[in-house]
């Protein structure tokens, strides 16, 4: 495997196979053409007595040695473009009916989740927001929401291969399924002031039962109101100060 | 107007001024090898201070919190500010005036046989309005509130909102400092291209015409194409800033993506902008240590122009998960992979030079083939990114990074050091120590590789950049990641050690230097038939050079010699 960190949702194995497909295309040539580079140095070395030859490019039997490669490298492109766009038509350009609902806010300098709660709809009164950490559950296709209060933040979940600028005035959608269980992290991967160094969260990536526990037990606290919004309030004062 | 004619009233100028003062000379020279030397030196000056700031950011990242020695402890917005001006002078300060504007206004005139550049006035404004941008920039960093923190590419609304960024006057004297820097170049570049387009010597034909000077006047018109946008987005930026506008701001209207559209729409031809020039002097350095002739030279040109043209076709690839609508990425993937077409071609025809040579491994032939093993690196990563799906997950990571300064080091350092270590004789008459230039050589080429090798594994586990600390982030604290960071700063203090014995060399063969003749390489461009270093004019007015053929007519048949300049008679 070319990367080595866990992959964890179900397009990480898309993007880290079209990962391994350019590494072979373009680590062939590149050795191939190294080769060729470090081979002719040592072979046309200065020697005594020997001259160097009056070539101009236009020989057929030389220009060959370029034009064939050249066109092996357009078919390689075309095997490569393709293999890019399917990846990203399914990451990007496709939103499978959703699990679950989350909303993601990225402010200066911490993630805020809203969770869809019991009901997976976002906007109910079941809503559970948290500042640290993402609960989702494995194997539910979850359909984001992705806001900034100020400037640009960049959604970057490395297990998932995930990464989506957050841009203040817009709703940026997106989703993704988690395929195994365990915390991750989650950075922010656009320069967003002083404090983009400490930017990040985690995501916990639950069984079903465990989330369901997890939802259960914050869900009350959710309905009594004033905890979540002392919480939210905390999270954008420590933001402004 | 005959080249004679001009060649002449330049030459009357010249006897004017020959009772000019050290300060006239030195501050008001119009003659373009002074220019030059005053971009060069300016350049180099902002590349050690560049590469300062690289040791200062590095050593935060191997050893988070320690006391850096000779600058302390590394806050996180000092960290911000260094990474923002390492990259903006890197590029714009150090690549920009060392690549386009040293070599090409050194090296414009002497190609082409004529006595100075056609606007000599024009080309020392555009160093004054230069040497002010470089000022205010270096002034940015020491007002309050420190220099600007907010990237080399200075997104809005972090850029344009001070309560964002913190730092309300660093980041507008950036803005101001980069856009006067591009102004300075448009008047370099108009130069450049109608020198190279109208006072070239009789005789010589556009395809007479050396490698490196083509490669800058495509560099120049793809500059003056692309930065009009750049300096309009400046302005807007500056006005953001400072008069309450809201071009990029998204609650008055505004859309903080504009910014990200017009910045990329000059910053990727800026590639090529600085790649091209840096070709141009590998170009020359190849043909004459190889004693070859440029194989397909008028491909060469062409694959040239084609780079330039796709060049302007492929911006958005930096904003493929910048919130743009998905489809384009479509698009810009399908350009971005293949502009490799082109570059692919060109880097064949540079190695098939080599076919059939007698290889001399001096210094500045060292520079010019580690410059096209190592752009290697740096292009085939390129396609990593270009592909949109695999971008989703390396955009903003350390692949990032190891890939442009596998792009951008080949380019303002290797090319820079190639073309100084080959035009040194040409320069100051002498010679540089061949010895000191290959332990440079080593020293360099070995410790850049490590450094950068470990930041393409970094990305690839998901370390993203711009931080300061990674010791914040749990799965990217774990200690072999720590320890390859190591490895990347430890790699870095030592490149950096090897470039005093450079740097001493420079300045005492300078000096000191064993005497050298004008045509110390037995090359045949036109700048080897002048005396070492060129007198003002270049040439006496009235022995102006005729040229006969191409530039790299190496080992002809039927001549004794395996050279023939330019301008010998038949």
């Amino acid at each position: 495997m070319i990367l080595s960190i866990p992959s964890a949702s179900t397009f990480s194995g898309d993007i880290d196979g079209l990962v391994t497909l350019v590494s072979w295309l373009v680590g062939v040539w590149f050795f191939a053409t190294q080769a060729m580079f470090f081979w002719l140095l040592w072979r046309f070395r200065a020697r005594d007595g020997v001259k160097s030859q009056y070539i101009t490019g236009k020989e057929p039997h030389l220009k060959r040695w370029i034009n064939i490669p050249h066109a092996l490298v357009l078919v390689c492109d075309v095997v490569i473009i393709i293999a890019a766009v399917r990846v990203w038509v399914k990451v990007k350009q496709t939103l499978p009916p959703p699990d679950d609902n989350i909303k993601v806010v990225g402010q200066q300098w911490t993630w805020t989740f809203q969770h869809g709660g019991s009901d997976g709809v976002l906007d109910t009164a079941d809503d559970i927001w948290t500042s640290d950490t993402l609960h989702v559950e494995v194997n539910k296709t979850v359909q984001f929401q992705l806001e900034s209060k100020d400037v640009l933040h960049s959604f970057f979940v490395p297990v998932f291969r995930l990464k989506q600028d957050a841009i203040p005035g817009r709703t940026i959608t997106g989703w993704f399924q988690a395929t195994q269980t365990g915390n991750f992290d989650i950075l922010c991967a656009e320069i967003c002031g002083i404090g983009h160094g400490i930017m990040g969260g985690r995501i916990a990536i639950e069984s079903p039962e465990e989330h369901a526990a997890w939802v259960q037990a914050h869900t009350v606290v959710a309905d009594a109101g004033t905890a979540t919004i002392d919480s939210t309030a905390a999270v954008s004062a420590g933001a402004t100060n | 107007m005959t080249h004679h004619a001009h060649a002449e009233s330049h030459g009357a100028g010249h006897a004017a001024h020959a009772e000019q003062n050290w300060f006239l000379k030195y501050f008001w020279s119009t003659d373009h090898k002074i220019i030059a030397m005053q971009y060069m030196f300016t350049g180099m000056l902002m590349a050690m201070i560049g590469g300062f700031m690289a040791y200062v950011f590095r050593m935060q990242i191997a050893y988070p919190g320690m006391n850096v020695p000779f600058f302390g402890h590394v806050s996180p917005d000092a960290y911000n500010s260094l990474i923002t001006n390492h990259g903006s002078i890197m590029i714009f300060w150090v690549a920009m005036p060392v690549l386009i504007a040293g070599f090409g206004n050194y090296l414009i005139p002497l190609m082409c046989g004529c006595d100075d550049m056609v606007f000599p006035r024009l080309n020392r404004l555009s160093y004054q309005i230069f040497l002010l941008s470089a000022i205010i920039l270096i002034w940015s960093l020491f007002v309050p509130g420190g220099g600007f923190g907010g990237a080399w590419t200075a997104y809005p609304p972090l850029s344009s909102t001070a309560k964002y960024n913190l730092t309300p006057m660093g980041s507008s004297m950036w803005v101001l400092a980069v856009a006067l820097e591009f102004a300075a170049f448009l008047m370099g570049g108009i130069n450049f291209i109608v020198t190279a387009m109208n006072a070239r010597a009789p005789g010589m034909k556009a395809y007479d015409v050396p490698m490196v000077v083509w490669m800058i006047v495509v560099a120049s018109l793809l500059f003056m194409a692309s930065v009009g946008p750049l300096i309009a987005g400046a302005v807007m930026l500056l006005m953001d800033q400072n008069l309450g506008t809201g071009f990029y701001n998204p609650d008055r209207g505004g859309d903080p993506i504009l910014w990200q559209h017009l910045f990329w729409f000059f910053g990727h031809p800026e590639v090529y902008v600085v790649l091209l020039p840096a070709m141009g002097i590998v170009a020359e350095i190849m043909t004459v240590f190889a004693r070859k002739k440029m194989f397909a030279y008028k491909t060469v040109i062409y694959t040239v122009i084609a780079t330039g043209v796709l060049s302007f076709f492929v911006w958005a690839h930096h904003q493929f998960v910048a919130g743009i609508d998905p489809r384009m990425a479509n698009v810009f993937t399908v350009t971005t992979v293949l502009i490799s077409i082109p570059i692919a071609e060109m880097c064949f025809l540079y190695i098939a030079t080599l076919y059939g040579g007698s290889i001399k491994f001096t210094t500045p032939m060292l520079w010019a083939l580690a410059f096209m093993a190592e752009f290697l690196v740096g292009g085939v990563t390129g396609i990593y990114l270009g592909a949109s799906g695999a971008d989703i997950f390396f955009h903003d990571t350390y692949f990032v990074v190891a890939h442009f300064h596998y792009t951008f080091y080949p380019i303002a350092i290797i090319g820079t050091i190639a073309g100084l270590t080959f035009w040194f004789p040409k320069m100051f008459g002498r010679y540089m120590n061949e010895t000191w230039g290959k332990i440079h050589f080593w020293g360099t080429i070995i410790p850049f590789n490590f450094i950068f090798i470990p930041m393409f594994w970094l990305g690839m586990s998901g370390e993203h950049r711009r931080i300061y600390d990674y010791t914040n982030f749990p799965d990217l604290a774990v200690p072999w990641m720590q320890q390859l960071r190591i490895v990347s700063t430890v790699s870095l203090v030592i490149m950096l050690l090897f470039q005093f014995p450079f740097l001493w060399n420079f300045i005492y063969s300078m000096f000191k230097g064993k005497k050298a003749p004008a045509n110390p390489w037995n090359a045949n461009t036109l700048e080897w038939t002048t005396p070492s270093p060129p007198p003002h004019g270049n040439w006496p007015a009235d022995d102006m050079p005729t040229v006969y053929r191409g530039p790299y007519e190496y080992a002809s048949p039927g001549r004794d010699t395996d050279y023939w300049p330019q301008n010998e008679r038949a």
